[in-house]
């Protein structure tokens, strides 16, 4: 298996405030990789320079690079938007469109890239509901508004959204955190059929999540890498003893 | 402060756990390890001395005693499962755990080995002596130190001196050979000690076995503390 993204002495600025110390890591194709840290570590603004979301705040500064493709993804050429195509993200509380249907906010990426025969967004829509495990669920009232389903219901619909742009990396923030345990579980199975697709990077504050959901787990403390391995591998018997006692609770 | 220093200090110095009574139930696991394998010693000790001092009636409290241990065996493994249940630990803990629970089906063999050595000395108690015990009593008090240092080094998480324990197994086979050697001897002397020779012979035979069951705790103490596994990588 590949590496499908490269982090390379990502430093990431906001003023004067180095946020992320530069931190450098590889991403493996068709792989799960969690990020997991004590709050204010910075998962979440690694997470986020990965689809240049930091182009959005004015004061946010990035150096060091990130390879995706052979191409640097802040490469002046680069366009923002179509990196944020094929690198999608999910958000920690579920974002559907509210003034949408189902079948609207599915559909809404591509609309955004261009229009499609009803055909072909019908197809679209059908396939990435199936590939969430909402179809059956949804299927016969596609065009009822996307704010009545469930939390779990519409953190999967945000997922199809995503998928149905067709990406190649998933990136995660916190996507269960706030839905209930069943939804949570439904959300980790479907994690694991989407890595056959597609490269998953999920940030998440539950340990035992990253545990069970992950391939290869990064831990992070102010800022810097601590320490990337296999899952299996940090969890039974970290090679730092800064993440075993993150992981055993034993952080002061 | 490095963590090999951590590791050599032992969990006295492991940083306390966020909830305190997380690092409460680790340490009640350790504190029943540490009962059974004080009262698995006092079994090895008084089972050799039931033979030495032809006291039966010690035998027979030994042989009792194997009560306590099967006891604590079911208090330890509900212990730990219920810390695996509620705690998930991970790591360092599991291992930790999940040793623990090895290392009291260990421990249980280790008493079970007295019972029958308190019953073969109840046995040869019947007849007359066949010979002084010096040998005998040299490698109880050998198997019956192992026991004690893997344990300790278990709950210390003492690496240094688990190395200890695997190397002091040496001396056990080797004192057992010994015995063996010169039991057989008095078989093909004299046949009519031949059935107390057997049973002394198998007293030997245990005690050699106790000695190996403290050193698999003390390869199990090798993984906690390194997450290396060395077990079955010693020559037989």
């Amino acid at each position: 298996m590949g590496i499908k993204i490269k982090l390379q002495n990502l430093n990431v600025f906001f003023g004067d405030t180095r946020a992320i110390k530069d931190v450098s890591v590889d991403f493996h194709e068709n792989m799960v990789t969690a990020i997991i840290g004590p709050s204010g570590c910075g998962k979440s603004t690694v997470l986020r320079s990965m689809n240049r979301m930091h182009d959005l705040i004015a004061t946010a500064r990035v150096t060091g690079s990130i390879i995706f493709d052979q191409e640097d993804i802040y490469d002046k050429n680069v366009d923002p938007v179509d990196i944020r195509r094929r690198i999608g993200m999910v958000f920690q509380k579920p974002n559907p469109f509210p003034a949408m249907s189902i079948y609207d906010n599915v559909i809404a990426g591509h609309k955004l890239l261009g229009s499609l025969k009803k055909q072909e967004s019908d197809r679209i829509v059908e396939e990435s509901l199936k590939r969430v495990a909402l179809w059956e669920e949804v299927k016969d009232r596609l065009k009822t508004n996307s704010m009545d389903l469930s939390g779990g219901q519409q953190q999967r619909l945000c997922i199809a959204r995503t998928i149905a742009v067709r990406p190649e990396v998933i990136l995660m923030d916190e996507p269960c955190s706030a839905l209930d345990p069943i939804a949570t579980a439904k959300i980790e199975e479907l994690i694991n059929e989407l890595k056959e697709q597609y490269t998953v990077v999920i940030v998440t504050h539950n340990m035992q999540q990253a545990a069970r959901v992950s391939d290869y787990t990064a831990f992070m403390y102010l800022g810097e890498l601590i320490e990337f391995d296999r899952t299996g591998k940090i969890f039974t018997n970290p090679d730092k003893k800064h993440t075993e006692d993150y992981i055993t609770g034993r952080f002061g | 402060m490095d963590g090999k220093l951590f590791h050599y200090l032992g969990y006295l110095m492991e940083r306390e756990h966020i909830v305190k009574q997380y690092d409460t139930e680790l340490n009640e696991i350790r504190s029943k390890l540490l009962e059974m394998g004080g009262k698995v010693e006092a079994m090895i000790s008084n089972s050799v001395k039931a033979l030495v001092d032809r006291d039966s009636e010690l035998a027979d409290r030994t042989i009792q005693s194997d009560h306590e241990i099967n006891h604590l065996e079911v208090e330890t493994d509900e212990r730990c499962l219920e810390v695996l249940a509620r705690w998930q630990p991970a790591a360092r803990d599991l291992r930790f755990i999940t040793l623990a629970l090895k290392i009291v089906t260990d421990l249980e063999r280790m008493a079970d080995q007295c019972v029958s050595i308190a019953t073969r000395s109840k046995e040869l108690n019947e007849e007359p002596p066949l010979k002084p015990y010096i040998d005998l009593p040299r490698l109880a008090d050998a198997s019956g130190t192992m026991v004690k240092e893997a344990l300790d080094a278990f709950v210390r998480g003492d690496e240094a001196l688990a190395m200890k324990v695997c190397e002091d197994d040496q001396f056990v086979d080797e004192l057992n050979v010994q015995i063996q050697r010169e039991l057989l001897t008095f078989m093909m002397e004299d046949p009519s000690t031949i059935s107390r020779a057997l049973k002394l012979n198998y007293i030997s035979k245990y005690l050699e076995r106790i000695a190996d069951h403290a050193t698999n705790v003390a390869e199990m103490v090798i993984f906690m503390v390194k997450g290396k596994d060395i077990r079955h990588t010693t020559a037989p």
